[in-house]
């Protein structure tokens, strides 16, 4: 245990996640040995984050302002809606340079045991976003794990009614592999959704 | 040891690091047993897909100084991706799953009755055949049953006067007669007894054959003798999805193909 503040900079770093007590305790004598300039810097981006980033009202995405910059373009079609769990997925599905349409972040995915449920994510706010007709597709794209699949079994329910097409991101086997390696559940969704690539 | 092998029901998992996971499993003879999955949340992981709740598994483990470490991992029951495709399965596997973690509270203590009874449930909520509804709620009463809480739905809980009775008290176990009656105990149909006892006993022609009246006044129940005798809610049940089923569908044909011994 060390004294005041040094600790208290320790117990604070401790509850970052994947910072253990011992990475909380070198991040704290880097910053007490680093150069005052640099620390503020860091001190400065961290209140900055907190004061001027929300989320997009739209979306749900981050954004510095009413809108996120994707929610503000007008060159990405409003047809298409790609369902996310979180932020993140966004940045991923973007690194794609294949989508352009827009997106919807329901900040996380259905989790009974977690205590989870349709009514903690923002799923009422999807359903407004569709009730205008504009949108023509939702692109179901929450994780291919066990809770992504329920939530999109349960959003493909919701959505179906309505007569938008709902559609759901491919699974199958990542390139670059080698196919004798694939597990049997990858590899069977892989051939559930195989394409036809000439007759 | 060092290195041991177990069938194993995965309840649940929780992120870990960057790419590893934390998998709660319902072991065949070591019970309850929490291990670390290196790199599953990888899309290169070549066991991730087989290490999500609801898979029944042969898994092979490394004995650690607080959690071991999964080294190997093949498919025994693929039950993870038909219970997902219908969001009613999904909600009451959810809630076997939590009852079944919070029931067999201590790692490493042998519960063989309890894994052979969730893994028949989790085959038979995969199968689809029964109503999920019906499925978790007989789970619920027999898993109780096998935790030595077994309930009771003909003669009296209390007294043991031969039944049937008319009221149940979730304190005093079931159905009690009208002299160990508690005040306020509720007075449910004689069907919703029939059914409660039709689903502790396994009698699937007279559950399938039960009203959704019942079957809804069956679960309230259940629900209240669990939240009475785990002393804490069950978080999932209350996201039961129990939009009546019209009718039971007929097994799916398997979709995974056998599983195959592979090194991992």
């Amino acid at each position: 245990m060390y004294e005041g503040a040094v600790q208290d900079l320790i117990d604070e770093l401790g509850r970052l996640p994947g910072v253990g007590p011992k990475s909380a305790q070198r991040i704290a004598f880097h910053l007490l040995a680093a150069d005052a300039t640099d620390v503020r810097r860091l001190v400065d981006a961290l209140t900055e984050v907190k004061a001027r980033v929300r989320f997009c009202e739209v979306c749900g995405n981050v954004a510095e302002s009413e809108r996120c910059r994707i929610c503000a373009d007008p060159r990405r079609s409003d047809e298409v809606v790609c369902v996310v769990e979180e932020p993140k997925d966004v940045v991923a599905i973007e690194r794609t340079r294949e989508f352009r349409g827009k997106y919807h972040v329901l900040g996380g995915a259905i989790n009974p045991i977690e205590n989870v449920g349709p009514d903690d994510l923002r799923v009422k706010e999807l359903m407004s976003r569709l009730a205008d007709g504009v949108v023509q597709e939702v692109i179901l794209a929450t994780d291919p794990n066990v809770e992504g699949e329920a939530t999109a079994t349960y959003l493909a329910r919701l959505i179906g009614p309505m007569g938008v097409t709902v559609s759901r991101l491919a699974s199958g086997l990542p390139v670059g592999g080698d196919l004798e390696y694939a597990d049997e559940v990858t590899l069977g969704r892989a051939f559930e959704g195989r394409r036809v690539v000439g007759r | 040891m060092p290195l041991y092998r177990d069938d194993a029901i995965v309840l649940r998992t929780q992120k870990l690091g960057e790419a590893d996971r934390i998998v709660t499993l319902l072991t065949r003879e070591q019970g309850k047993v929490r291990a670390v999955a290196k790199g599953v949340r990888r899309t290169s992981s070549r066991f991730g897909a087989r290490l999500e709740p609801f898979m029944v598994v042969d898994v092979q483990l490394h004995t650690g100084r607080s959690l071991d470490t999964v080294t190997q991992v093949e498919t025994v029951g693929p039950y993870a991706r038909p219970i997902c495709e219908d969001y009613g399965l999904y909600t009451a596997g959810a809630a076997m799953l939590e009852a079944a973690d919070r029931l067999v509270e201590a790692e490493r203590e042998p519960a063989v009755q309890q894994y052979w009874l969730l893994a028949g449930a989790l085959r038979a909520l995969a199968q689809r055949a029964h109503a999920p509804a019906l499925v978790l709620d007989s789970y619920l009463l027999r898993a109780f049953a096998v935790a030595g809480w077994a309930p009771s739905f003909t003669d009296c809980a209390r007294c043991g006067e031969p039944g049937p009775h008319h009221s149940f008290s979730v304190a005093t176990g079931g159905a009690v007669c009208s002299r160990c009656r508690p005040p306020g105990s509720p007075a449910p149909a004689p069907e919703t007894f029939t059914l409660l006892a039709a689903l502790l006993t396994g009698d699937w022609d007279a559950a399938d054959s039960s009203d959704e009246r019942h079957r809804k006044e069956a679960s309230g129940l259940v629900a209240a003798y669990t939240q009475y005798h785990l002393e804490r809610t069950l978080r999932s049940l209350r996201h039961v999805d129990r939009t009546p089923v019209a009718t039971v569908a007929p097994p799916p044909a398997p979709t995974t193909p056998a599983p195959t011994r592979r090194e991992a």
